[in-house]
């Protein structure tokens, strides 16, 4: 498949498109090969990691702090990296569009942040159950009033029980590695699921990082939409996944069976990515400093400021742990008990009011953790949290000073 | 460098070039062979309103991100973010360290109120006055490069980047691998280039700015030891 509209966009008629000159390569492949480190933004590094990902179809709306990162993926579908590529009405219409694309069993991303989010949830919770492996990008940001385009990452609470995958990274490589990760595990078979890419707005998207890239010259394998759990539909195969029969509509016992082996299926499918992702994140977890008596616990930009927090401490003579959790759908309950089992206190800073973090810990480490889980801290609305945030609640606990236990 | 770490927040308004500058400070540093890191901080893309943007200079690997709450140098781009109040912090010196550096583009001191005053002695700040703005207007003979004359005022109170290493930068924001920086910013760009017609015109008048400031602190006394300006080369574009 080639750019069919090239002439028309003012092509040659010996244009080639530069993904056709690519060489396909598989992720353990890719995942191998020497990489060059380059200064960029998020917004970059996400065009980089388009780049490889052999994508057909691409559909968004535009939306603060997304746009710069569409802007560059339409640069990519200039160059003949993305076969198709088109800006949406909005965002109801945008991801309805790339369930269909994808319905159509080729490789579809989209990209959204906060309020755009909101406004597509509704074509957003069919994907899963319609089990469309789609690539979303979510460069979060504030959609509480009051409304502001700054970072928040509440908007992530609202996927996590969708059946979508959810991954949340750290920092620009991320925002290269997980795109990939995320598009070949939402096509394994026994996957077949859409899979957001969370960031924090601005703190990754707009800002400079160093990330490590492979050569331009490889992309994944193509997908092939007949190889998985519903297959694309075509002139022989009809759409299959739609709700159209009439009993599932009525509130009745089919309506019960059906919704709930759709359900059992889609969230039996979220537990199977946990292996590939494992393979392919090199763990759903990192843990540094383990078996500390203090332990952070962090997902996406806040992980960056415990990192930073664990670094002065360990220079004050403290060891403090830190645990990021990649994947927050599959959730990693056994690995992250394992890895607090030893903590007696544990901190879960986050960048949103809600503490859908702290809610999930908590959740997992009840009966299987003498610690004190903090329910913070936290900040939101846009502001980034200062190391020194941190660094004054691990004091005050030390020392029983101010009123943190309040929130235990 | 003296210190492990700096970190700068700079203040200014929509069309000045503070996001530029800091991608320039920052891919300057990482030229040089240090670590940097930086996250621009802005509502609608706007004239005049305003805007901030946050660089980490390091010697070690910078894990943190964000904007910086505790910053040890402030660089104010504008009078009127300090006059107007046209800025996301209040007063413009808010958690500014102890001993930290403001680097101001004035001609002229600016009269603080009392608190203000009394507010900054308290914390030792030390207050740095360029006429970035006149410099600019002089030697590029276009207050746009207002931006260049505070990157190289900035790298020579540092000591870092060293001058060949910001001109690098700068030559990459305008011809090499291209920064992106915002949307907005590239409609001005366009503007900019139809005025010096050629980008080697632009680089040079840019490098020049950025030498006048270099050398002007080095003159009043602020500058790192490691500061020095090496001679004129030639760009080579």
């Amino acid at each position: 498949m080639s750019n069919l509209n090239a002439q028309e966009e003012g092509k040659s008629a010996d244009w080639v498109p530069a993904g056709d000159m690519q060489e396909e390569i598989s992720l353990e492949e890719m995942l191998k090969l020497p990489r060059e480190t380059i200064f960029m933004t998020g917004s970059e590094a996400a065009r980089e990691s388009i780049r490889r990902a052999n994508v057909d179809m691409a559909i968004a709306y535009p939306i603060t702090p997304q746009s710069e990162t569409m802007q560059q993926a339409g640069y990519l579908y200039d160059e003949g990296y993305i076969k198709d590529y088109y800006r949406a009405e909005e965002e109801i219409g945008a991801f309805s569009a790339i369930s269909g694309a994808s319905r159509a069993g080729v490789r579809s991303l989209t990209a959204t942040s906060g309020p755009g989010l909101m406004r597509g949830m509704e074509a957003i919770s069919s994907w899963p159950g319609a089990r469309t492996p789609i690539v979303m990008l979510d460069m979060c940001r504030v959609i509480n009033t009051p409304l502001a385009i700054q970072p928040d990452n509440i908007e992530i609470s609202f996927l996590l029980d969708t059946g979508m995958l959810v991954l949340h990274g750290e920092n620009q490589q991320d925002f290269y590695d997980f795109p990939l990760a995320a598009f070949m595990v939402s096509e394994e078979v026994d996957v077949t699921l859409p899979c957001t890419v969370a960031v924090d707005g601005f703190f990754v998207t707009h800002a400079r990082g160093n990330v490590s890239i492979v050569d331009r010259k490889y992309k994944l394998p193509a997908r092939d939409g007949w190889k998985s759990a519903v297959p694309a539909m075509d002139n022989e195969n009809p759409p299959a996944r739609l709700s159209r029969d009439a009993p599932i509509q009525k509130s009745n016992f089919i309506s019960y069976h059906m919704h709930s082996s759709w359900q059992q299926e889609v969230f039996s499918a979220v537990e199977r990515s946990a292996k590939y992702f494992d393979k392919y994140l090199g763990g759903l977890i990192e843990v540094v400093n383990p078996g500390a008596d203090e332990m952070i616990i962090a997902s996406g930009a806040a992980v960056s400021q415990a990192r930073e927090a664990v670094r002065q401490e360990g220079e004050k003579g403290n060891k403090v742990g830190l645990i990021k959790v990649k994947t927050i759908r599959p959730w990693p309950r056994q690995q992250i008990i394992d890895a607090a089992k030893h903590a007696k206190t544990i901190l879960v800073p986050e960048f949103n009011h809600a503490g859908w973090l702290h809610k999930e810990v908590c959740t997992t480490l009840y009966g299987h953790s003498e610690a004190t889980i903090y329910n913070g801290p936290r900040v939101f609305g846009g502001m980034t949290m200062p190391t020194e945030m941190i660094l004054d609640w691990l004091a005050e606990i030390r020392n029983k000073t101010g009123s943190k236990n309040l929130f235990v | 460098m003296s210190v492990q770490r700096y970190n700068v927040r700079m203040a200014g308004l929509g069309g000045q070039g503070v996001v530029t500058a800091s991608h320039i400070l920052s891919n300057g540093v990482v030229i040089s062979g240090g670590h940097s890191s930086l996250v621009p901080f802005f509502g609608s893309e706007k004239r005049n309103a305003p805007v901030e943007s946050y660089v980490r200079i390091s010697k070690d690997v910078i894990y943190e991100i964000g904007e910086i709450i505790f910053p040890n140098i402030i660089m104010i781009f504008h009078p009127s973010v300090i006059t107007l109040g046209k800025s996301y912090t209040m007063p413009f010196y808010t958690g500014l360290k102890e001993g930290g550096i403001i680097l101001i583009n004035s001609k002229t001191p600016i009269k603080f109120s009392a608190d203000e005053q009394r507010e900054m002695e308290a914390i030792n700040a030390k207050v740095y006055y360029v006429p970035c703005t006149e410099i600019a207007n002089e030697v590029a003979k276009t207050e746009l490069a207002t931006n260049m004359a505070m990157c190289g005022a900035i790298a020579a109170v540092f000591g870092i980047p060293d001058v060949k290493s910001l001109g690098e930068s700068v030559k990459d924001r305008f011809i090499g691998k291209g920064i992106v920086t915002s949307g907005g910013t590239a409609a001005l760009d366009s503007a900019i280039e139809k005025k010096f017609a050629k980008k080697a015109k632009l680089l040079e008048a840019n490098m020049k700015t950025l030498r006048a400031t270099y050398q002007y602190v080095i003159d009043q006394g602020w500058a790192h030891k490691d500061a020095v300006l090496p001679e004129e080369e030639a760009l080579a574009v």
